[in-house]
């Protein structure tokens, strides 16, 4: 040990380590916490210094206030736009992984099929909205489909790319014992291409969230049903520029919970065997 | 079902033993045009070692790869002369196949991946758990079964992936240079336990490697190949009246053995050069 002692050898200061990661995971939390609350704090000052008119930009204490006023118009906002995010991106899962086992079965299915789904994508939603607004039968429909159709690719594209990338000697083990088409699928590919999923559900949830938001833009839906972009524009409108804060508030918090949903789903999956969450100790 | 019962006799009326598996001028040309293995014919016995010894391109892997069926060969015959074929004209069950890398899947435990080849014949885990248990306990990982490959080093996972291969007791075990990527003293301790497992169960081994030592060190014969086109350049045994050995490795006879298979391989590298 002396031959080799260095200045990591002596311990600055003597503590487990198990003292140290609690206090590690504390900082983790508190130091973006009060990044946060200083910023709100300086706009706070800023605005009651500068005196700029609420219907500017409000204090943050006009804006929780809204929040709490406005909260029978801004909570079935927030109802509606949670369960269309949610709802396309069941959907978007089911299909996106349906159609990309669909389209690995053969080099030809996906020469024939797979231009289609890139069209799909490339295609700007907002300029098809009016179309599929023509189309569904009512304009809840119509957002589904549109974030639908933004959530679907992401998990398409990685879906494809991970059942393709499925170890080329764990594809001959299961030729040499004999495996099904099935087997191989469902002991095999679908499980090696978790990680893939995983990566397509976190980008999907995000963009579901942005396109619910700009399809209802798109749609300008209005009255019991709207969600909060509906609620955002009429703010708006209304010069009710609290309100709106509070609106776009909402927005970011359904954000967080849905990339916080999405990332714990993941962890929860790959935490024991993959490599993208395994803790290196060097 | 009892495979015991199904296999065709070991023996022949005549007291002499039938081969495990024959290859009959067998020839692989890739799509690119390569030949990689030209007119390769090969009588493996039961119970014997061979190994495949030559440079890297000499066809060694694809004639491993040809007899376990895992491509097709594009000329000669495989035959199975005492094994019960099935509809792709493989003795399934009879074969297992060690590759260079462990190839376990990462999302399963230990336990799990030992599963699989019984898995895929319908073997439910509980069915399973005797022979899963002796599988491991012949490597010495019984207890490891719960691990996760990422937890193991490269040397037990090569075991896991050893006792994947003896799960199903097969009667031949191909393994492609199962230990060129590990360190030399892993790499012994893993000759060592396949040469007890070869004396323990009688199984047939087929041993792809590039190296004189490993090669002399197993094996009671030897195939040397060599490159462009891939064909055997020499066929012949090993006999020791040593016990293969840690002191083995250190005696006067090991070394002739290794200077013996050096100098043919020597040959065959000379004669493949243009």
């Amino acid at each position: 040990m002396s031959t080799q002692g260095t200045a990591q050898d002596i311990p600055a200061v003597i503590s487990p380590s198990f003292h140290n990661r609690n206090r590690e995971l504390l900082l983790r939390i508190l130091i973006p916490l009060a990044v946060l609350a200083t910023m709100v704090l300086l706009w706070h000052i800023g605005v009651t210094v500068s005196g700029v008119p609420p219907y500017i930009l409000p204090s943050p204490v006009a804006v929780a206030t809204a929040l709490v006023t406005d909260w029978h118009t801004l909570a079935p906002a927030l109802w509606v736009t949670t369960k269309i995010t949610l709802l396309s991106l069941l959907l978007a899962l089911v299909g996106g992984v349906a159609f990309a086992i669909f389209l690995v079965q053969s080099r030809w299915v996906e020469i024939a099929f797979y231009p289609i789904a890139v069209i799909l994508q490339v295609t700007p939603i907002v300029a098809i909205s009016p179309l599929i607004l023509i189309y569904a039968p009512s304009t809840q429909v119509a957002l589904l489909i549109c974030a639908f159709l933004v959530a679907f690719f992401p998990i398409l594209s990685n879906m494809v790319q991970g059942l393709k990338s499925v170890d080329h000697n764990l594809l001959n083990l299961f030729d040499l014992y004999g495996a099904s088409r099935w087997q191989a699928l469902l002991y095999l590919k679908l499980p090696a291409s978790l990680p893939y999923f995983m990566t397509g559900l976190r980008i999907g949830g995000g963009l579901a969230l942005i396109a619910a938001v700009v399809a209802e833009f798109a749609a300008g839906s209005a009255g019991a049903g709207s969600g909060l972009a509906f609620r955002l524009l009429e703010a708006q409108y209304r010069m009710n520029i609290p309100r709106l804060f509070a609106a776009l508030i909402l927005l970011s918090l359904l954000g967080v919970a849905i990339f916080a949903l999405t990332s714990f789903i993941s962890w929860l999956s790959l935490h024991r065997w993959h490599e993208s969450s395994l803790k290196r100790e060097n | 079902m009892n495979l015991a019962e199904t296999r065709m006799p070991e023996r022949s009326i005549e007291g002499r033993k039938r081969p495990l598996v024959t290859m009959t001028s067998v020839s692989k040309r890739f799509s690119s045009g390569t030949l990689a293995l030209s007119e390769m014919s090969l009588v493996v016995e039961s119970g014997e070692f061979v190994s495949l010894l030559g440079p890297s391109g000499c066809g060694k892997s694809t004639a491993l790869r040809i007899i376990a069926g895992l491509g097709d060969a594009s000329s000669g015959m495989i035959d199975w002369p005492s094994s019960r074929i099935n509809s792709r004209g493989l003795p399934e069950g009879d074969i297992s196949f060690v590759f260079q890398e462990p190839t376990l899947m990462p999302w399963q435990t230990v336990f799990g991946n030992v599963h699989l080849p019984l898995k895929l014949r319908g073997v439910s885990q509980a069915a399973a758990r005797p022979r899963i248990t002796e599988a491991l306990a012949t490597v010495g990982l019984q207890d490891f079964a719960n691990a996760y490959p990422r937890e193991l080093s490269g040397g037990m996972r090569m075991r896991v992936s050893i006792a994947r291969a003896l799960v199903t007791k097969p009667k031949l075990l191909l393994m492609d240079e199962p230990f060129a990527a590990l360190d030399e003293i892993t790499r012994q301790k893993l000759n060592d336990d396949v040469l007890r497992l070869w004396k323990q169960t009688g199984i047939t081994v087929i041993f792809v490697t590039h190296s004189v030592f490993e090669s002399a060190y197993l094996s009671n014969r030897i195939v040397v190949m060599k490159a462009r086109p891939g064909r055997v350049h020499a066929d012949f045994p090993l006999h020791t009246s040593l016990e293969r050995d840690a002191h083995y490795r250190t005696s006067e006879e090991y070394r002739q053995a290794c200077e013996k298979v050096s100098t043919v391989l020597l040959g065959a590298i000379g004669s493949g050069e243009h």
